[in-house]
């Protein structure tokens, strides 16, 4: 793989070698390569159907749910490759959270839709269930806009709560790595400027990887940005460096607009 | 006549045909539904409640045996056929993309809507009713649940393939295990959907008479015993409308009328239901 | 509130948990498909025991039992012929009406319905569906039949009776019940489910089709003709097929409209009988025997006949509205 695809000098939440994944018989990712790195942002860019959402759902495995899919390769989080088939899918997606490009909240009570993921894996009393509900709002930057409905139904708000609301589930399960798949897609420019700056308080404490078709965007939260054309990792390396000089004809194509 | 007047004119019969028909279809509609009330309204007082079917030749009498045994018969029928038949829906919208014996099940169970109710009835005779000693109340839901089975269970699975994937997707991404995606998660983002099957599959069995003739029988008194032999509305129409009897065919006419009713405001509550899905 | 940790579940809880849930997961599997097996179960239960019932009957008469057109209870002799013959004329028959309105309800619901009507007037056919068969059988008996022998029979006798050749079809007394009145009954009975699966297959055809059709200056009946049925074709035809399918097997309506007589039908007017009819009239009194077993011969025969029309049909729907995609 000629794509220089490792970190120094950070400390490696996951490191991804020789990925390939397929559809049947359909090749969507070609020996990728990377690390994401600790409590760092890493984005994900690159035209639709470069193989970006793809390479972020083999992170939790995502794909298992489909029959023909299937990744080779190694992905390593704590020194274990989590593409084994004896790894257990469920403790993997308990610490690898991940939040999607529509909102989407549970049919249950605002409440309910936190509580429900705690109580998969963890028995607590009610007043400490209390307090993780409410821990787990403020971290998504919620708390105050619904402390005072909690037992409403979480399909009431709006789509920019809905979408924290759903960044506060998968934070309420302690997860180690947070996946972020287009999370502002389909939101207006006010609720994804909440949500970038969420994405910024929360790095402190989580590994955040994010798909993003928004340059702009991963220019602005990223820390290091990796772009992928047909299914390849193209390049990889710190954002400021990337968007501006990058290193790849292709990627600079993309970057300024002269395709995708 | 031009060729363009002629293509017009063609059009026009055409079109007035489809009216036509449409005009037969909700004429049939209004014509019984206004037989059912002219017929059957006067029947339905004090009495059609309050007593019971009256023996050949005596007067009066009501319906009183065959409206509990009916309610009963539905009621166990109900609480069978929802479990089953959502479980088995769930089944094969979680599990049925892989497996030939999904595919066969759904195939089945396509048939089985419309499979003649009457040879359900053989079979609940064959099978239940001779070995099991008779004629009973218990006999009449198994058949009627065989039939509602297939409604709850084919509405359970298109419900659930409404989902969108994101919304299971999301429930997996928190390490939920697929019962409590499934149970939790997806099935209660179609109650709605769920409850329109089974308030449907409920309406289809309440008129149903055939499979009940060699089941739940009948029964001329009042009991509330499942385990013998159970008046219940259907039969007695059939019973009674057939009969040389004039107090006989009013009371089928007020049970058919009844009947009618309810099956008709279920259907509409069961739509009404459906339309206003979208909180839960 | 008290402090929460951002991380660390205890280890050890984990992944007791973890191995719960791929126990729990895998009842559920096995749960779930043991409620979906009893669909085939009743199916195997069905042929097996209509089967077993019917073997006496089967064993004694042979072949002769389909062919057979004596049904005599006191000599012990049966033959399904008039059974079958009423079960399927009724049904196609039915058919002759059902399949035209159906087609014009669906094309009207479709395409010239204005849209505010579209949704009460779908309902109504949808709720014709819904009247208990029952409701069917007692309105023939007391309200359709006697109007059809003081109105119609007679004025078609008058008409098309006196024709040679088809004159045959509409003779003997004008009494109402008998083939012609169930299979009108019957056709008012499956002209919903006809009509709504025809709907359904007519909205899969791509707009941008009908379109271009119209763009080159084709009328409504035009485009319907020549565009959305050939397009449709195979899906209307699986709908006609449920429509047979559920006019073989109907009971009670017919019980009520058809005579009940096993005397081989004479004319359309004639009385005659149909398996499930027979079924229904005779089965609740039936000495246990040859005359039962017979019974369950009949009912083994309805069933693998409408088993095999409606397996056809549901293929034709299947494909007929999975072309969608495509």
């Amino acid at each position: 793989m000629s794509e220089q695809s490792t970190l120094t000098g950070e400390e490696i939440a996951l490191q991804v070698r020789g990925l390939d994944f397929f559809y049947g018989d359909f090749k969507g990712l070609n020996g990728v390569s990377l690390d994401i790195a600790k409590n760092k942002v890493t984005a994900f860019i690159g035209p639709s159907g470069c193989g970006k959402s793809t390479l972020l759902r083999t992170f939790n495995r995502m794909y298992d749910l489909y029959p023909g899919h299937r990744a080779e390769g190694q992905i390593l989080f704590h020194g274990k490759n989590l593409l084994e088939k004896k790894q257990d899918v469920n403790m993997i997606r308990a610490k690898i959270g991940m939040v999607f490009q529509k909102p989407t909240p549970f049919p249950m009570t605002i409440y309910e839709n936190i509580a429900f993921g705690v109580r998969l894996y963890e028995k607590m009393p009610a007043s400490e269930m209390d307090d993780r509900v409410e821990w787990a709002l403020r971290k998504a930057a919620l708390w105050d806009e619904v402390k005072d409905k909690l037992q409403q139904s979480g399909l009431s708000l709006s789509g920019g709560q809905q979408q924290r609301l759903c960044i506060a589930r998968a934070v309420s399960v302690k997860p180690e790595v947070l996946l972020l798949d287009e999370p502002t897609s389909a939101l207006d420019p006010i609720s994804t400027a909440k949500i970038e700056e969420l994405v910024n308080e929360l790095k402190y404490e989580y590994t955040i990887v994010i798909v993003t078709h928004n340059m702009q965007q991963a220019a602005r939260i990223s820390d290091f940005t990796a772009f992928m054309y047909l299914g390849e990792l193209v390049e990889f390396g710190k954002t400021d460096e990337l968007f501006v000089k990058p290193r790849k004809a292709q990627t600079e194509d993309y970057i300024t607009g002269r395709f995708g | 006549m031009s060729l363009y007047t002629q293509r017009l004119w063609i059009n026009r019969i055409g079109i007035g045909l489809s009216m036509l028909a449409m005009a037969i279809g909700f004429a049939a509609l209004l014509w019984i539904l206004w037989t059912l009330f002219s017929k059957g309204f006067s029947a339905l007082d004090w009495d059609f409640f309050t007593k019971d079917t009256p023996a050949p030749g005596s007067l009066g009498g009501g319906l009183r045996n065959a409206i509990v045994g009916s309610g009963l018969i539905l009621f166990v029928t109900t609480f069978v056929s929802t479990p089953f038949g959502i479980l088995a829906g769930i089944y094969l919208a979680e599990f049925g993309d892989k497996s030939k014996f999904a595919a066969v099940t759904r195939f089945v169970t396509d048939i089985m809507l419309s499979a003649p109710s009457i040879v359900i009835g053989l079979f609940v005779y064959a099978l239940w009713v001779v070995s099991f000693g008779g004629f009973s109340g218990w006999a009449g839901s198994i058949a009627l649940s065989l039939i509602a089975i297939p409604v709850v269970l084919r509405t359970t699975e298109n419900m659930l393939r409404l989902v969108p994937p994101s919304l299971r997707e999301a429930a997996f991404a928190l390490g939920a295990p697929r019962w409590q995606v499934s149970l939790k998660v997806t099935l209660r983002s179609v109650k709605a959907g769920v409850v329109t099957g089974v308030l449907l599959a409920v309406a289809r069995v309440t008129g149903e008479t055939a499979p009940l003739l060699f089941t739940a029988l009948n029964n001329q008194f009042y009991s509330t015993d499942m385990s013998k032999p159970m008046g219940n509305l259907p039969v007695v129409i059939f019973q009674f409308g057939m009969s040389p009897y004039d107090n006989w065919v009013q009371l089928a006419w007020g049970g058919s009328l009844l009947i009618a009713l309810l099956v008709l405001a279920i259907n509409i509550g069961a739509r009404v239901i459906f339309r206003q899905k979208d909180n839960f | 509130m008290s402090e929460v940790s951002t991380h660390g579940l205890p280890q050890s809880n984990q992944t007791t948990r973890g191995k719960l849930f791929k126990l729990q997961d895998l009842a559920f599997h096995q749960i779930t498909m043991v409620f979906a097996m009893i669909v085939l179960a009743a199916l195997a239960g069905i042929i097996v025991s209509l089967g077993h019932q019917a073997a006496p009957a089967f064993k004694e008469f042979g072949w002769g039992f389909i062919w057979g057109d004596v049904w005599s209870i006191p000599d012990e002799k049966f033959g399904a012929r008039i059974a079958i013959y009423g079960t399927l004329i009724t049904s196609l028959i039915a058919l002759l009406f059902a399949v035209p309105i159906s087609f014009g309800i669906a094309l009207f619901l479709t395409e010239t319905c204005p849209t505010w009507l579209r949704r009460p007037l779908g309902t109504a056919i949808e709720l014709l569906a819904g009247v208990p068969s029952i409701v069917f059988g007692i309105w023939g008996l007391f309200i359709f039949a006697p109007l059809f022998s003081n109105h119609v029979q007679p004025i078609i006798q008058d008409t098309l009776g006196k024709l040679p050749l088809v004159g045959g079809f509409f003779a003997g007394p004008p009494i109402g019940i008998g083939i012609l009145t169930a299979s009108i009954v019957l056709a008012l009975m499956v002209i919903p489910f006809i009509a709504s699966v025809m709907r359904d297959v007519f909205e899969t055809v791509p707009p941008v089709l009908k379109e271009s059709a119209y763009g080159v200056g084709c009328t409504t009946w035009e485009v319907v003709w020549n565009i959305v049925l050939p397009y449709t074709r195979v899906g209307v035809i699986g709908g006609v097929m449920l429509g047979l399918g559920r006019a073989l097997g109907e009971t009670m309506a017919v019980t009520f409209v058809i005579g009940n007589s096993s005397r081989l039908p004479a004319s359309l007017f004639s009385p005659g009988t149909s398996i499930a009819s027979t079924l229904a009239n005779e089965f609740g009194e039936a000495e246990p025997g040859l005359h039962i077993s017979s019974l369950f011969a009949l009912g083994f025969l309805l069933f693998v006949i409408t088993f095999f029309v409606l397996a056809v049909s549901r293929w034709l729907i299947h494909r007929g509205t999975k072309k969608q995609g495509k």
